[in-house]
């Protein structure tokens, strides 16, 4: 599903380059559920942009589903997000004058599906997510919990390949993080394949270091920060 | 296609609706803002097309592509005559001109004296015309409901009727509806046969024909025997034969008076033409000022809305990264700005129309007179000015929308989802 070699990410600043990535390789297979984790400034956000597409390498081979994807240029990036990426943010994201089903109905629209499929489709979404009866609201007048549903919800929408998550838990209290990590939980049980990533590793994840990554900053003044990730096997 | 494009309008508004929420007072200025622009451009080419129609029934009022033609004298030697010799014109060159040209429509013989018009104890001293009965289509002398002018029948009997300039109507009876009442000249009786219909003259020879009287010929000649013709006028069957009518008045009447074709100031000919050409030239010159004037108004109008656009970008940054993140192409989030922009454009074009038709209506209702009014006109819209107006506007509102729009492409999404 994904295929990462040998990826470099370099930002330059003005006089300073900053390598943020420093060779990745990594793999996954499809309905893995993946956790990235490492402390902040390890290059957890890059490596996620790069797989969301938001971003392309500065060097190396991204193969999505097959497609390389590292010399795409803005527009067909857009259409590889649109088709195959679904994104769930720790700050939702969502159109705040939107209602729930147009929130959920905007990646098709930008599919160029037609009004009554949109809608059907952003129903059934809803539905799936348990919001049936909340179509109409507006975000503001829905629960964090809620609108991470919503979020999730116009994830799905176009049936990606995999759901992209960042911090989807960290903006939400104990008792609606948990229900939303179980939401992924039936997604991953359903075949979906999902990559989060997480400032820390969390106590109710099976914990399966696959490799680590050096990291940048220099290695004389601090101990090298460490890039993990880690996977939940197919269930 | 189509039912996209629907969806991204039916987006748009949504957009639009939920932005007019937030700064409706910021979204209202800049429509009139683009209002006034519209309106003083609307206004300013309203005010051009009412002179320039103005100058154009002005410099008509004496008679459209006619020509005037007066004796003068020889200023070369030909055919054994030495130059300096004047010529003098005969009754009936007007009937040769019209017999031998056929690029010529039609031709007045003029002869005129000043007399004094009598009405019981009341005297008007005028001009007095001696004219044929073509001389009303040629300079324009309508006559007002009521009345005519000379015919072919008056000319024949040398009837004692006469026509008179409105100004002169009014001078000598106080009112203008005196056909049929009676006006003195030398003793003779004259009955008016009408009266003319009021108009704007730029152009003249001997005075605004609205203090004048006219006569047939043939009673002008009864009465002053002496009398020789002081010019004649003429119209060309068209526009493109009037200078062949010109050069063919030339060649006829050097023939008969002898002088050598060439010689340009044996005939003096007033090609009225040249006068219509100006004028209209200078009309438009005017017309196209105004209208860069008003252009310039409703330009800055439109920086208005870029520099609003531009804030609207800024402001939905994270907005704009989120729809990128859920595959938004660089077209689907220009457009909705685009089209906001021309949507206000738009706005602030009807309100500026409307309140400019508004005021060209009421000064349409507004009794102004004098001279100047008649030089200036009254503001007028025309439909090439809606055309202008629409695309300086439809223009306007693309730049407007465009620049900022593509500051919305460029923006880099994995950025802008951080932009708080």
């Amino acid at each position: 599903m994904i295929e990462m070699t040998a990826i470099r990410k370099v930002y330059s600043t003005g006089r300073m380059e900053v390598e943020a990535l420093k060779g990745v390789n990594l793999t996954i297979g499809r309905n893995e559920y993946v956790s990235i984790v490492g402390p902040s400034g390890s290059g957890k956000s890059t490596l996620m942009n790069l797989i969301g597409c938001l971003d392309t390498p500065s060097t190396g081979t991204y193969l999505l589903s097959g497609e390389n994807v590292a010399g795409l240029d803005r527009n067909q990036l857009a259409e590889v997000r649109n088709k195959k990426i679904g994104f769930v943010f720790q700050s939702f994201n969502l159109l705040p004058y939107a209602s729930a089903l147009e929130n959920v109905a905007l990646p098709l629209l930008f599919a160029g599906i037609s009004d009554k499929k949109r809608n059907e489709r952003a129903k059934e979404m809803l539905e799936r997510v348990n919001l049936g009866d909340r179509m109409d609201h507006k975000p503001t007048e829905l629960s964090g919990g809620q609108m991470q549903r919503v979020a999730i919800a116009r994830a799905l929408a176009n049936n990606p390949a995999i759901i992209l998550a960042d911090e989807p838990t960290g903006n939400l209290d104990s008792a609606s993080g948990h229900a939303i990590a179980d939401l992924f939980g039936e997604l991953h049980a359903a075949g979906q394949t999902i990559v989060m990533d997480h400032p820390r590793q969390r106590p109710r994840e099976d914990r399966l270091p696959l490799r680590s990554y050096p990291r940048r900053r220099d290695r004389r003044r601090q101990p090298p920060r460490r890039l993990n990730v880690i996977a939940r096997s197919p269930s | 296609m189509l039912s996209i494009f629907k969806s991204e309008l039916a987006l748009v508004w949504s957009l639009f609706r939920q932005d007019a929420g937030h700064s409706r007072k910021r979204m209202l200025l800049t429509v009139v803002a683009i209002g006034w622009g519209t309106l003083s451009i609307v206004m300013l080419l309203s005010f051009g097309e009412g002179m320039k129609l103005a100058f154009h029934k002005g410099t008509r009022g004496m008679g459209e592509n006619i020509g005037v033609l007066w004796p003068g004298s020889t200023t070369k030697a030909y055919a054994g005559m030495g130059s300096g010799r004047s010529i003098q014109f005969q009754d009936e060159d007007g009937e040769m001109l019209m017999a031998r040209i056929p690029s010529l429509a039609a031709v007045s013989r003029e002869y005129a004296r000043r007399r004094g018009l009598s009405v019981g104890a009341k005297t008007v001293n005028a001009r007095v015309r001696g004219v044929d009965p073509s001389f009303g289509g040629i300079r324009n002398h309508v006559p007002q409901p009521g009345g005519r002018f000379i015919n072919e029948e008056d000319m024949r009997q040398k009837r004692r009727v006469i026509f008179l300039g409105e100004e002169l109507a009014q001078d000598l009876f106080g009112t203008q509806e005196v056909v049929g009442r009676e006006v003195q000249i030398n003793q003779s009786v004259f009955t008016v046969i009408g009266v003319a219909q009021k108009k704007t003259m730029m152009g003249m020879y001997s005075g605004p024909d609205k203090n004048q009287s006219v006569i047939p010929a043939s009673t002008f000649l009864s009465m002053y025997t002496d009398a020789r013709v002081g010019n004649f006028i003429y119209l060309p069957t068209s526009l493109e034969t009037a200078d062949l009518a010109k050069a063919e008045i030339y060649r006829v009447l050097a023939a008969k008076y002898r002088f050598d074709p060439e010689d340009r100031r044996a005939l003096s000919i007033w090609d009225t033409r040249e006068n219509q050409r100006i004028t209209d030239n200078i009309a438009l010159g005017i017309q196209m000022f105004l209208g860069i004037i008003g252009a310039l108004t409703l330009f800055v109008g439109g920086m208005g809305v870029a520099n609003i656009m531009y804030a609207v970008v800024k402001e939905r940054t994270r907005e704009i990264g989120i729809k990128m993140a859920l595959g938004a192409k660089a077209r689907q989030v220009m457009a909705p700005f685009v089209l906001e922009s021309i949507f206000i454009t738009g706005a602030g074009g009807v309100l500026g129309t409307a309140v400019s038709l508004s005021i060209i209506t009421i000064i349409a209702m507004l009794p102004l007179q004098g001279e100047a009014f008649d030089l200036m006109g009254k503001p007028t819209f025309s439909p090439a000015i809606a055309v202008a107006t629409s695309l300086i506007l439809g223009l306007v509102g693309m730049f407007a929308g465009y620049f900022p729009a593509r500051r919305a492409a460029s923006i880099n999404p994995a950025e802008s989802l951080r932009y708080e």
